[in-house]
């Protein structure tokens, strides 16, 4: 069960990433370097963060939302499981 | 040894001229900056030498002699000519840091024709306004950023040419789209470079005001002076020196420091075309011996953030000097450089339409953390009253900075905007924009701008820009931008926002309206936070009294109210 709710964490953020940050058909994977592989920046980041924050109703202090931690999905996704516990 | 050398000496002995002998140019003859970069440093024995390292997500890697840039210049150079670019026609580099951005800029120098080179994170709208107003004959682009070229094609009937250089062959090119792939074209090696002058246009770079929409900042092939001398006696770049400028051609310091300074010295450079991150930075540097690092205090201060420890990892013993430019860099920040690397960054102070540095602080010379030095030999730089434009000869007392105009790479006009050119000038001086004071050792001290124009990470941000790309959304009746406070970029854009009848303030909105800024613009121009407001403070008139909303976010006295509309 929590590993359904994992992935289907996974597959939101993914989406929105390739929604919101992607212009054309690059392949994002769960595992895809995001900062630091240039497809968010460090401005973008404040949306991204915004997101999670609206989405899973939690607050990441902003020492926490670095970019090694917004690093890539499975990253973001560790991130915000840390603030649901 | 610093090349500088004694800078009270320099100042007493300076005469651009200098320059001008070193670099063999004569009042009168050619000069073309795509030649002194490439062919000239071939000329001077160095054909073999790496002029560029680049290195890509993944650690991709390639690396270009000064013949290679030479040869794939003249390659860039003729394919324009053969698809009809004239001398003095825009072309604009709408890139990531690829190497084809590098290359292409001098390959359109070498045509005679102007480089507009563009930011790759703009969105549609910064994009289109730019374009336009160049009317801009070809762009020069990336697959990935093609995408919001053709958002705004029906709009462009100026723009013929869509140059693609990694095209998918599986796929149909749209309008106007054209595909190069430079390293499957045959090289060019004897090519005639168009012979531009000292007064020949060369590149237009856009920047932000406190109104109207960006003005296009035009510079000629003579600003090779100052960017050639700046680069070898501020930045210190000798010979074996490994160059790292982390700056993006988008902008001017990737420009004038990126490419133009570091070729015309024959120095190696390298690019690290990838995101931020502290690791991926040090264990370049440490990776290809970098000796002279040219960064920006957003850049430093997300360092520090990222601790100490992180330095230790890795061994940063190669580096020699280390210079930082695009904001005031704070002496927490040269303390802690000093601390970490061993050595302080050395802040310089310029901007875009100075094309070159033109206060700073030197090899040798005592460094004051938190001052942005002393003026480059040559240069005459003073405060003036912000009212009457008279000197200000007392020490410690804050003034707009004004700079004495003649230095080579000043900028010749705003594009089309003679006008707003003008405005710039006050009593025969330069004024930057900027407020200041002077030591009594002449040191200059930054105190920030004399606009509303909001420096972020180091570029400027129009709040015009943004309020008028808020009132696009539909939610939004009023907006107003200010600058906001913030550690690491120094300032982030911040949005007071009314709502129209029938839409309600909530999380969902704001992260919607930051979007839609972000797509629209930039990721620089999107708000940081927007706070919903029942109304703005407006004079009397009607005028949106920014001053008061950006006192209160920073903390100051809001001053003068006798104008506020009553409530």
């Amino acid at each position: 069960m929590e590993n359904l709710l994992m992935d289907e964490m996974k597959d939101i953020v993914r989406e929105y990433v390739i929604n919101e940050y992607v212009e054309d058909d690059t392949e994002i994977t769960n595992d895809t370097p995001l900062i630091s592989g240039g497809i968010v920046d460090s401005f973008s980041m404040v949306s991204l963060k915004r997101f999670l924050e609206n989405k899973y109703k939690i607050s990441i202090p902003d020492d926490k939302a670095t970019p090694e931690a917004f690093d890539s999905v499975n990253k973001i996704v560790d991130l915000v499981n840390d603030f649901l516990k | 040894m610093a090349h500088i050398g004694s800078y009270q000496e320099r100042v007493k002995n300076f005469n651009w001229e200098i320059a001008e002998k070193e670099l063999e140019y004569q009042p009168g003859n050619v000069i073309n900056i795509g030649w002194y970069c490439s062919d000239r440093i071939c000329l001077m024995g160095k054909a073999d030498k790496p002029a560029l390292i680049w290195e890509g997500l993944g650690g991709k890697e390639k690396t270009y002699t000064y013949n290679d840039i030479r040869l794939r210049s003249n390659t860039i150079g003729q394919f324009l000519r053969d698809l009809g670019i004239k001398p003095e026609d825009r072309v604009c580099l709408f890139m990531d840091k690829i190497p084809e951005l590098y290359l292409g800029f001098l390959g359109v120098l070498k045509i005679g024709a102007i480089a507009q080179p563009l930011f790759s994170a703009f969105g549609d709208e910064s994009l289109f306004v730019r374009l336009e107003n160049a009317e801009t004959r070809a762009i020069i682009t990336q697959k990935k950023h093609a995408p919001k070229v053709r958002k705004i094609i029906d709009k462009m009937p100026f723009l013929e040419f869509i140059i693609i250089v990694d095209h998918d062959p599986a796929k149909p090119l749209g309008p106007r789209e054209v595909s190069f792939d430079l390293e499957n074209t045959p090289m060019v090696d004897q090519f005639e470079i168009h012979p531009t002058t000292a007064e020949s246009p060369s590149v237009l770079h856009y920047t932000s005001g406190t109104t109207g929409q960006p003005k296009g900042v035009k510079h000629v092939h003579y600003s090779l002076i100052s960017q050639y001398l700046t680069s070898k006696w501020v930045l210190d770049l000798h010979e074996d020196d490994i160059y790292w400028c982390t700056a993006d051609p988008g902008w001017v310091t990737g420009t004038s420091y990126g490419i133009i300074g570091a070729f015309s010295n024959g120095v190696t450079q390298c690019v690290l075309d990838s995101g931020f991150s502290a690791e991926a930075w040090y264990r370049f540097i440490e990776k290809h011996r970098v000796t002279m690092w040219y960064s920006a205090p957003t850049a430093i201060r997300s360092l520090m953030k990222a601790g100490e420890e992180v330095v230790k990892k890795f061994d940063l013993s190669c580096l020699r000097h280390l210079a930082s430019v695009g904001e005031p860099l704070n002496s927490e920040a040269v303390i802690w450089s000093e601390k970490v690397f061993g050595k302080p960054f050395y802040d310089t102070y310029w901007q875009t339409e100075t094309g070159s540095i033109m206060i700073s602080n030197y090899p040798g010379m005592k460094v004051k953390p938190g001052s942005m030095g002393k003026p480059f030999p040559g240069i005459e730089a003073i405060v003036v009253h912000p009212e009457t434009f008279e000197p200000i000869p007392e020490p410690g007392k804050v003034g707009l900075i004004a700079i004495k105009p003649g230095w080579p790479a000043m900028m010749r006009t705003y594009w089309r905007n003679e006008q707003a050119f003008q405005k710039k000038f006050k009593k025969g001086w330069y004024l930057p924009g900027d407020r200041s004071s002077i030591d009594s050792e002449g040191y200059f001290w930054f105190v920030g701008r004399d606009d509303d124009v909001i420096n972020t990470g180091g570029h400027l941000v129009s709040p015009f820009e943004v309020e008028s790309a808020l009132l696009e959304h539909p939610a939004v009746a009023e907006s107003a931008v200010v600058a906001k406070p913030d550690f690491v970029n120094m300032e982030v854009v911040k949005a007071f926002v009314t709502l129209k009848p029938g839409f309600t303030a909530s999380a969902e909105l704001d992260l919607e309206i930051m979007n839609f800024v972000r797509k629209k613009l930039s990721p620089l121009a999107m708000p940081q936070e927007i706070e919903f407001v029942a109304s703005l403070p407006k004079t009397r008139s009607g005028k949106i009294m920014r001053r008061i909303l950006k006192a209160k976010e920073w903390g100051e006295e809001i001053g003068d109210t006798s104008t506020l509309e009553d409530d």
